[in-house]
């Protein structure tokens, strides 16, 4: 059963997925799973590995711009920033 | 009444004028007048106004260090002001008095031009107050988000430092999204819209760290960056703020109130957030951590399966008969060798009991001259006169074979009857 890393986690953030990688590490390194509960936990943190290497891949700087209007509300537009 | 001599008089002046704190540190706003230099480098002018004026000199290497400390936290610098008659200027020095001439004079430590001479002491009166109220303590600087995915950024849309701190967090972290609060970054609306901004991503309230900057420039062009209500915005932002204004040298007070103080844009860019080359690293260790730590799993459970094993083996039906056939086959071998023992001890006593029985056989007595007596008839042994009466017959054993015989006569011993 080999689960898309992508799909899997989609919606995670980085600092997400990079927190559940810590959290199995830790698990693991706490050692008292049982063997298929340290497969499991290796797996979802290579899993996740792959996810974060994919969010760094493919990120791209996002830029809005805040705008007011007059009666104060707030808006939020993409901006334009020449590269 | 006391009568004093000049010179007393006057000692006693510029003691008492010299004791007086307010007088050891003033700023004198005022025109130069009677201006000259010496050849050693002192100058000696008059400051004057409508109405009064006052001597002044400034010798060389005066006020030197203040003046070095001062470039440290102005934004004004060190730079020295060349003076000349009917030029408006602040000057700072301490006031005594030339005993010889009888005059008050001014020695001067540090000289302005008067519009920049303002600024300087607006600088260094919003700064004192703002310390004052503990708007520069330690203890209120935030922590930096360590992962910010929303960074907001106050500074003009136009501005070439906009573009030099999208450029850094594209290289460093294409993971954020950007919010812009557009404002004036100069000019007399500049301050009032940059505080305006800061509001508005607070309230907007995604972001996680606010960038404050603008690009070199002047100090009039970064003026903005030093005035109070830009101050008092960054103080009252929920979100930590760091400042990224003009170049390194350049210190504003927006600088002392942030939460974290960049030198320039690029920097701010780069200390809000972390560089992905590191998430790259930390991503390879963890790999090689949890490859790492699984391996020790599997050995831990492997070590545990073998332990297992020897148990299971020790503790199982087989082995265990496999142990009583061998404890039988020990007990079997130890009754044989038992036996074995037994045997030979029991034959080693029937040889010595049959030398016994032979060395007490009668035919041994025989040999040595005796005889055996028995009766003919019944073959019963005579040990006693009593047993035979004359003419019984008798059957006489010796050595070497039988004699028979008759019995004449029965002669018993004296008082065995």
């Amino acid at each position: 059963m080999s689960k898309n890393a992508e799909t899997e986690f989609a919606g995670l953030t980085f600092e997400q997925a990079f927190e559940r990688l810590e959290a199995a590490i830790q698990a693991l390194d706490e050692g008292d799973l049982s063997l298929d509960d340290a497969l499991a936990r290796f797996e979802e943190g290579t899993r996740l590995i792959r996810y974060c290497a994919h969010l760094l891949e493919t990120a791209e700087l996002q830029v809005q711009q805040l705008l007011s209007d007059s009666s104060g509300a707030v808006t939020l537009a993409p901006f334009e920033s020449e590269q | 009444m006391q009568l004093l001599t000049v010179s007393q008089l006057t000692r006693y002046l510029k003691a008492s004028l010299e004791s007086d704190p307010v007088l050891q540190g003033v700023w004198v706003q005022g025109e130069v007048t009677n201006y000259s230099a010496s050849s050693q480098g002192h100058q000696y002018f008059s400051l004057k106004d409508e109405s009064a004026q006052m001597r002044c000199v400034f010798f060389r290497g005066a006020g030197s260090l203040q003046n070095r400390r001062a470039a440290l936290f102005s934004p004004l610098g060190a730079a020295s002001v060349k003076l000349r008659n009917g030029m408006a200027v602040l000057a700072r020095g301490r006031l005594s008095i030339y005993e010889t001439r009888g005059d008050y004079q001014l020695y001067v430590e540090e000289v302005e031009e008067a519009g920049v001479g303002m600024l300087h002491l607006r600088f260094e009166q919003l700064k004192q107050q703002l310390q004052d109220e503990g708007l520069f303590d330690e203890e209120r600087k935030r922590p930096l988000p360590r992962w910010p995915q929303v960074v907001g950024i106050v500074t003009s849309p136009q501005a070439a430092a906009l573009r030099d701190m999208l450029r850094v967090l594209r290289a460093r972290c294409p993971l954020v999204r950007v919010i812009l609060a557009p404002t004036l970054v100069q000019g007399e609306r500049a301050p009032e819209q940059i505080a305006a901004a800061l509001d508005l991503l607070n309230a907007q309230g995604e972001a996680e760290v606010i960038l404050v900057s603008r690009g070199g420039g002047s100090l009039e062009e970064l003026w903005a960056f030093n005035e109070e209500v830009v101050a008092r915005a960054i103080a009252r932002s929920r979100v930590p703020v760091i400042s990224g204004v003009g170049h390194e040298t350049d210190t504003t007070i927006a600088d002392f109130v942030a939460d974290y103080r960049a030198s320039t844009p690029t920097a701010a860019a780069a200390a809000a957030v972390q560089d992905m080359a590191e998430w790259v690293r930390a991503l390879v260790a963890h790999r090689t951590r949890l490859t790492e730590l699984v391996e020790d799993h599997i050995d831990a459970w492997r070590d545990e399966l073998a332990r297992c094993r020897r148990d299971l083996l020790r503790a199982s039906p087989r082995g265990q008969l496999a142990s009583e056939r061998q404890r039988l086959d020990e007990a079997s071998s130890r009754l044989n060798e038992r036996m074995k023992r037994v045997l030979e001890h029991r034959q080693e006593r029937l040889k010595s009991a049959a030398q016994h029985l032979h060395a007490l056989s009668p035919l041994q007595t025989i040999a040595r001259g005796y005889a055996v007596i028995r009766h003919e008839g019944t073959g019963q042994l005579v040990t006693s006169v009593t047993q035979v009466e004359a003419s019984d017959a008798l059957d006489i054993q010796v050595r070497d074979g039988h004699i028979r015989g008759v019995v004449w006569h029965v002669l018993p011993d004296e008082g065995e009857l």
